[in-house]
């Protein structure tokens, strides 16, 4: 979505090898690919003088520089994890225009729900108790992550570690969320206002763990919002040992991201058992909807290989005949010699 | 100090104006009282004509303001960033007219170092979480609008709960043109939040004009009436842009 405002500047788009030069630092980096795009700005992979860095590049200077100062609030009091560290803030001059860009720590690893899509319940599990505990330090600093989606995380490799890629919607405690995406904002689905606090980010969690069953999500029914929301929840077996989890943080009945947490890790220490069954059943199911799609598939291929078997045939017809007419003339010759 | 008002009109259309005064004159007049108007076109299944884009930019454009053209269905989430978004733009350009006024004619905010810029941008997004912020909503509600308008009640009780959630206090007015007899018909005055907007909308218009100009004419002169009421002891909160 693109908006219109007073201020008309064309969004930039950098080139591969291109080398962004900063105006006030002087830093340069030189662009290696897009990496994505998002509400703010562009982001690209890039070379600096120390290593590869990620960079968001802007024409709106206003919304670029709130993300910096939230960026920064977190390289004071930098742990791991908690986002990509910031690096440099800087402006890009352009024949343009200025375009305000900030370089930060560029993180690799596996988008969320693929990652997830791979795995059983229990990986689900881990990565959302990763989660909370990440998000009850935000917490405790008295911030709230808003935007919680998993487009906004990686898995990072060996051992497998969750993390926030884009920090863009963090607000501070109390104020009015900054930024967020309708199927994980509880205003949208009427569970309750758009202030930020620790149950706005609990019922994100929520509804990421719903939209790892339901991978193209769904829309909010017009009639009956709330109730459908949980219905949906009770239809799918992988959500089934987490949905009291699920149910919970929707109403927004944990005080803290921790609480949230120690409930997930009692569910998933004491359903190892049920979730390897459910496992198993997963499994059937898959290998019975994977035969489901190897009759499809059957179907096909036999239409398919009907139509080679029924030219097949006819190439053998012609050639039968062809040596029967053969024979017979042979038959002919011996015929015209005695 | 008291913090001052901000003040919008949003007009929700589908279409082209077609009758009275020009919209764009009369959304440069809403920026010299102070006001900002925001445009949202809202098109179905057809995409709007170029004449009804290039109107609704040229408004807000003219407004000081946002303009957007989006489908019914997405409606909710561009009505309050939309909002949100000038709101912010406003207090920017009046931060920005400060800047210039302290450091020197050239200077504006992108003039100034990163670091700096930060500790500004601070200000400016304290002001928008405090500031009150007044909105007059005009819709349209000619006949072609008519299936769309389910989809406009949701998006401005969406646009309510984002506001509430502000530090600062809001208030509504929800208009719509053209009216049964005259250009607006007020459908809810000033309120701090919609509870329901269910039977807002009921009365429809099936005449074929869209008296956009006159509707933002009537828009101005209620938000007159209401800094008046309100008495001369706010600050005022000019903007001027460059």
């Amino acid at each position: 979505m693109k908006m219109s405002s007073t201020s008309k500047k064309r969004d930039l788009t950098l080139l591969p090898n291109e080398v962004v030069v900063g105006r006030w630092h002087n830093n340069s980096y030189r662009i290696v690919r897009e990496l994505g795009y998002g509400a703010t700005g562009t982001v690209y992979l890039a070379e600096g003088r120390d290593g590869p860095v990620a960079i968001k590049i802007a024409s709106d200077s206003m919304s670029i520089t709130s993300e910096v100062n939230v960026l920064r609030q977190f390289s004071k009091v930098q742990r791991p994890s908690l986002g990509p560290s910031f690096y440099d803030a800087d402006d890009y001059i352009t024949p343009d225009g200025c375009y305000p860009f900030y370089a930060m720590e560029y993180i690799k690893g596996e988008a969320f729900l693929p990652f997830l899509r791979s795995r059983g319940g229990e990986w689900l599990g881990i990565m959302v108790v990763q989660l909370l505990g990440d998000l009850h330090r935000l917490h405790q600093e008295g911030w709230i992550f808003g935007d919680l989606k998993p487009e906004n995380l990686l898995v990072t490799g060996n051992p497998s570690r969750v993390r926030w890629l884009d920090v863009g919607g963090i607000t501070k405690e109390g104020r009015a969320i900054k930024e967020y995406t309708e199927f994980f904002d509880r205003g949208y689905w009427g569970f309750g206002g758009r202030k930020a606090e620790p149950t706005y980010d609990l019922f994100s969690v929520s509804m990421l763990m719903i939209n790892r069953a339901y991978p193209s999500r769904f829309e909010k029914n017009l009639k009956h919002g709330s109730t459908s929301l949980q219905s949906r929840v009770n239809d799918k077996e992988i959500l089934t040992p987490f949905s009291d989890v699920i149910h919970k943080g929707l109403e927004g009945k944990y005080k803290s991201a921790m609480d949230m947490r120690k409930e997930l890790m009692e569910i998933i220490q004491n359903t190892t058992f049920t979730s390897t069954t459910e496992k198993k059943i997963k499994r059937k199911e898959t290998r019975t909807s994977i035969k489901k799609q190897k009759v499809q598939d059957k179907k096909k291929n036999s239409a398919i290989k009907n139509k080679r078997e029924r030219r097949f045939v006819g190439i053998f017809e012609s050639m039968l005949f062809a040596s029967f007419l053969l024979i017979l003339y042979i038959l002919y010759l011996f015929g015209q010699a005695v | 100090m008291k913090k001052g008002t901000l003040r919008q009109i949003l007009l929700l259309t589908d279409g082209c104006s077609n009758t009275g005064e020009d919209p764009i004159a009369i959304a440069s007049l809403a920026k010299e009282e102070g006001m900002t108007v925001n445009v949202i076109g809202i098109v179905d299944r057809q995409e709007m004509s170029e004449a009804g884009v290039n109107e609704i930019e040229s408004i807000a454009e003219a407004g000081g303001g946002i303009s957007q053209v989006v489908y019914a269905r997405q409606l909710s989430q561009t009505v309050q960033m939309v909002t949100k978004k000038a709101m912010t733009q406003t207090i920017y350009g009046v931060v920005n007219r400060e800047i210039s006024q302290i450091l020197g004619e050239e200077k504006e905010l992108e003039d100034l170092e990163p670091e700096k810029r930060g500790q500004l941008m601070e200000v400016v997004d304290e002001l928008g979480e405090t500031m009150d912020l007044d909105i007059i909503i005009l819709v349209d509600t000619s006949a072609s609008m008519k299936n769309k308008l389910p989809m406009v009640q949701e998006a401005l009780l969406d646009l309510s709960v984002s506001l509430r959630a502000r530090t600062g206090n809001n208030h509504f007015a929800l208009y719509s043109f053209p009216g049964k007899r005259k250009d607006v018909d007020k459908l809810i005055n000033w309120t701090p939040h919609f509870d329901s907007l269910s039977g807002a909308f009921k009365k429809m218009s099936t005449s074929g004009v869209t008296p956009t100009g006159p509707a933002l004419q009537e828009g101005i002169g209620i938000m007159r009436k209401r800094m008046k009421k309100k008495g001369s002891d706010e600050d005022e909160f000019y903007l001027e842009e460059a």
